[in-house]
């Protein structure tokens, strides 16, 4: 076999170099030329490599020197809207001086009037003459008083959960707490109303987020179908994805209230962990104020985790989380907020434990709230121009423009006429402010009127009528 | 926790074993070195830009000591499988929180290697961290008394007081954390006019005519046009960092950076670089790279380029290099964010900061932060700059439009406190406060190093950090110090590298001579008692942390 095949090769290369000596010169030269083509296609190459670019000292200096950066900051116009601010002389209570103008208070979020009350003062002066003003410290390094831990206790106590966490300012709570789940990769559902800081929570978490239309539990369920089928077609993946709601009890920017019962049902039937804001809703909704869950009737269990600041009903400063200790004790290490900063001052935690005292003694207080919200509820309605938004038993209203005047420049100037109007008549508002280019989903401008306990039947009835005249001499 | 064990091979770059003379061409810039030439190499780098001689000392980690600390962490690790192996087989009880019934379906709620590191390395020594005090964060103080029954996984409050404890931890460096004296009184009576709180922000109905009168004086204090203050230390670094800069342009951070200014750029969305702690050469690098070639991707030059760094590093007990750093910022047209959280009252002859301390003019710093919880016995936090910088803050920092602005009487402390270290008091108490804290300082930095022991950081700086290495003597030194009265902060990883754990002494003007002399006594006692005095004084002192020639980058989407 193998001789055969010897042979076979030998006779083909036989006809080959009988047929080169038989070819054509021309052919000859032609398949030399292409020869030396190929070989030069070969050893040559295809495309010249860009010069290298290396910068000379010299030109790198030059390069230096031509830059010039932006200003640090761009200059802002006098008559921005919002760098004037009100000067308050004297404590910001029911009575309120602004611009030296005296006015009853319908901008602070002082629900409950405890800001000017006797006993939380003098709970806070025992205190400060006891610890002094600030901490030193953050809680893990000698940060911690005895007062923290009492306060931390009574909330848990009063919001019938198992631990509560306080952080040391309002907005970095909520702001702190979703980031120490919710973790790159993770998904966050998320109501497009949410306030500010739940946003930049959820920017600091780095998580996926998808943005549902306000209080639309259809609109909720599509994310989360979809988020189903995305994960049976990667099951791997899914078993370690988090996902989360967060929703506000009472919405900051609207006023509304959250369908809690059909997000619990949303929770279970897909598996997400429920966040709930509760900076409105605390001590004002519910039977003994203990917020959303209550005024539902719902198991506080059955939400994950509750965050709330003490601004405004407490009228203190900070804020708390609470919720069962397997997630709370989480923020004690993960909480940036919570790990990082300086504690509450304790004569702040003190204020806010005599608060809670208060609350517990008189129940009746949320009862009392809960009119006077629907009482100028009721005498806000048919403003011609001004369109009421918000629940009827809702602390914190906003009047928006029925028809804008076409920007939000002029819409602005608008209702801040309305706002100055009132104020010379001695109604103290103000405009809900937001960084426009900052926020998801901007809300349109609007006046907050805030209620609370401390405000007369007479005085609402004054500030609606007064809020009426206004918007008649303004808008018409 | 499972990284050291796994690579023993990263040591030596990790504790910055890669050589001296590597160290000296690198950071070169520490003086007053017993050694000549390291001298001389000062001189010729920074000729006339430091007014004072800067000592900053960084021993490095003993070989045998970096060794023996990995092994500590690879028992304390497999110790921990073990115990996770037996907790699941209900052998032994496992006392961690647990998930609901209802939701043991759910995807789990964090993960499993920071349960880990939870459940079985700082659970073992849980008691030195959160301890509950009931008294003034002052000189002294009184600690609630706790034991725990079960390895630490609950307190129980014995309800007894441990009074008297020297308090070598809270950051009260001038002494302005008391409960009588002028301040206190100050400060109640706001609190009977005004109340605590103010529920509002400044831009709706919060802003009180305390507030005007305190950045005033905040301005007048640090030598700039204009000051505005928060309620909240951490927050104004996290809310007004993303009001400065955004997409497109540049931050340039140092690697030890607090987490309040990490969290901050982050928020902004600009793209960030870190430079190696405090090391001129790393930042003008990246300053020289990013100008020359622009952003990634698009090409376009940088629209700003905003340089983070702090005063004092809390954590190293370092001393920015700001006299370099202020020239380099000039030289390549970039912008300086000074963070003085520690700084500000603690340094400088009269307690302006770090500013001061180096004899610069504060108009060379773009943003003047700096806290209010530290020297001035308060809380908060404030930025100081030109006038169209606090306008532009005034109007677009998140703080200003959506978080409740500070309390009143919170205000008042730090209005009497300032005003005292200004000597605007009458007095001149708040002068001998600032000396009596560089005296102690010195004092004890001094002492400690003959003693033996490794210490970190800028002979000025009231934050001492005591080297302990050794996972098992971060707890030891701080049951010891308690036995004694003592009360003192030690750290460990995740908030130090893994190997260098440590305790940390903040300096307080309300130290007398006694209390510094006991603690002394004791903390040598401790050492030679726990084996700490690691040092060998061969001061080739540089902090030559791994320095590899990639930057990390971070790019928000």
């Amino acid at each position: 076999m193998a001789a055969a095949v010897g042979v076979g090769q030998q006779w083909v290369l036989v006809e080959m170099v009988q047929a080169f000596y038989e070819a054509p010169a021309y052919h000859l030269i032609l398949e030399g030329i292409l020869i030396l083509w190929i070989i030069r296609l070969l050893f040559s190459k295809t495309y010249k490599l860009q010069e290298r670019s290396d910068l000379t000292p010299k030109e790198k200096e030059e390069l230096i020197e031509e830059w010039q950066p932006e200003p640090l900051v761009p200059p802002v116009s006098k008559d921005h809207p919002a760098l004037n601010y009100n000067i308050v002389s004297g404590p910001p209570t029911h009575k309120i001086t602004v611009n030296d103008k005296e006015c009853i208070n319908f901008a602070s979020f002082n629900f409950l009037g405890l800001l000017d009350n006797e006993k939380v003062k003098n709970a806070a002066q025992a205190s400060l003459k006891k610890y002094g003003v600030g901490t030193c410290g953050p809680r893990g390094f000698y940060g911690t008083f005895d007062v923290h831990l009492e306060l931390e206790e009574r909330l848990a106590k009063f919001m019938r959960t198992e631990e509560a966490i306080i952080y040391s300012y309002g907005f970095a709570t909520i702001a702190s707490a979703i980031p120490a789940y919710s973790k790159r990769g993770d998904i966050v559902f998320v109501d497009e109303a949410a306030c500010f800081a739940i946003q930049k929570g959820l920017q600091a978490s780095r998580s996926n987020i998808k943005l549902f239309k306000h209080n639309d539990m259809v609109d909720l369920e599509r994310l989360l179908k979809e988020q189903e089928s995305e994960d049976q077609k990667n099951p791997r993946k899914a078993r370690v994805t988090r996902r989360f709601i967060v929703v506000e009890g009472l919405y900051m920017n609207t006023g509304d209230v959250c369908p809690l019962p059909e997000l619990i049902k949303l929770k279970y039937k897909y598996k997400v962990r429920i966040f709930l804001e509760e900076s409105l809703s605390f001590g004002v909704l519910g039977e003994h104020g203990r917020g959303i869950t209550e005024h539902f009737g719902i198991n506080i269990d059955d939400i994950d985790l509750i965050s709330a600041n003490m601004e405004n009903s407490l009228a203190s400063i900070g804020g708390f989380c609470c919720g069962r200790s397997f997630v709370i004790d989480h923020q004690r290490l993960s909480g940036q907020g919570y790990c990082f900063s300086a504690s509450l001052p304790p004569l702040l935690a003190a204020a806010a434990i005599e608060a809670l005292n208060i609350m517990e003694d008189n129940p009746d207080i949320f009862q009392t709230l809960q009119g006077k919200c629907k009482r100028i509820h009721r005498a806000l309605q048919g403003i011609s121009g001004l369109k009421l938004v918000g629940e009827s038993f809702s602390p914190a209203l906003h009047l928006q423009l029925e028809e804008s005047c076409g920007s939000r420049e002029n819409d602005v100037k608008l209702l801040k006429r309305v706002v100055d109007y009132c104020m010379n008549s001695g109604i103290a508002l103000t405009q809900a402010r937001y960084l426009e280019k900052e926020e998801k989903c901007l809300p349109p401008p609007s006046i907050r009127v805030v209620i609370t306990v401390e405000q007369t039947e007479q005085e609402l009835d004054k500030a609606a009528s007064l809020i009426k005249e206004a918007a008649q001499s303004v808008l018409n | 926790m499972e990284r050291p064990a796994a690579e023993p091979g990263a040591q030596p770059r990790a504790n910055g074993c890669s050589g001296a003379a590597h160290g000296a061409l690198r950071n070169g810039y520490v003086r007053g070195l017993p050694a000549p030439d390291t001298q001389i190499h000062h001189i010729v780098h920074n000729g006339g830009l430091y007014k004072k001689p800067f000592n900053e000392a960084f021993e490095e980690t003993p070989m045998l000591v970096a060794v023996l600390t990995y092994v500590g962490y690879g028992v304390l690790t497999l110790f921990g499988y073990l115990r996770d192996f037996l907790r699941q087989w209900k052998i032994e009880k496992c006392q961690n929180a647990t998930e609901r019934e209802e939701q043991k379906d759910f995807v789990p709620l964090y993960q499993d290697f920071e349960n880990f590191y939870t459940r079985n390395l700082y659970m073992r020594i849980r008691d030195s961290w959160n301890r509950p005090i009931c008294s003034v964060p002052g000189a002294k103080v009184d600690m609630m008394e706790r034991v725990s029954h079960d390895y630490n996984w609950t307190f129980m409050y014995t309800g007894r007081v441990i009074k008297d404890i020297i308090n070598m931890g809270s950051y009260n460096y001038l002494g302005f954390a008391q409960n009588t004296g002028a301040c206190q009184e100050a400060a109640a009576k706001v609190l009977s006019q005004y109340g605590a709180g103010v529920c509002s922000t400044r831009q709706e109905m919060g802003n009180l005519d305390k507030h005007e009168e305190l950045e005033k004086l905040i301005a007048r204090f640090l030598g700039v046009e204009s000051a505005m203050a928060y309620g909240m230390g951490f927050a104004t670094n996290s809310m007004n960092i993303p009001a400065l800069v955004g997409k497109g342009c540049l931050i340039l951070s140092d690697e030890l950076n607090h987490a309040s200014l990490v969290l901050g750029a982050r928020l902004s969305g600009a793209t960030i670089r870190i430079f190696k702690h405090n090391n001129m050469q790393s930042l003008e690098k990246l300053l020289k790279d990013a100008i020359v070639h622009g952003q990634p991707r698009t090409r376009r030059p940088w629209k700003k380029i905003l340089i983070l760094v702090e005063g004092i590093y809390s954590m190293e007990g370092s001393i920015v290099r700001l006299p370099e750093v202020i020239a380099l910022k000039k030289k390549y047209k970039s912008y300086l964010y000074l963070d003085e959280a520690h700084s500000i009252g603690a340094l400088g002859p009269s307690g302006r900061g770090v500013v001061e301390y180096f004899g610069l003019n504060p108009e060379d710093v773009d943003v003047m932060m700096g806290t209010f919880t530290k020297s001035f016995g308060a809380a908060g936090g404030y930025i100081g700059g030109k006038k169209e910088l606090i306008d532009y803050l005034r109007t677009y920092s998140h703080s200003a439009v959506y978080a409740a602005s500070l309390s009143p009487p919170v205000v008042e402390q730090i209005i009497t406190s300032m005003k005292c270290i200004m000597g605007e008091d009458g007095s001149t108490f708040g002068k001998e406060c600032v000396q009596q804290l560089a005296e102690n300082t010195r004092y004890f930095r001094r002492r400690l190093k003959e003693m033996g022991f490794i210490i970190y950081g800028n002979e000025d700086s009231p934050v001492v950090p005591l080297m302990l290495y050794m996972p098992a003597k971060i707890g030891a030194f701080g049951r010891e110090m308690l036995k004694r009265n003592i009360g003192v902060v030690v750290v460990g990883f995740p908030a130090t590298p893994i190997i260098e754990s440590r305790a940390r002494f903040c300096l307080s003007a309300a130290h007398t001579k006694e209390i510094l002399d006991t603690a002394l006594k004791e903390i040598s006692e401790v050492g030679d008692l726990l084996q700490l005095k690691y040092s060998r004084h061969r001061l080739v002192p540089l902090l030559d942390r791994p320095f590899d020639e990639t930057t990390y980058e971070e790019t928000e989407d």
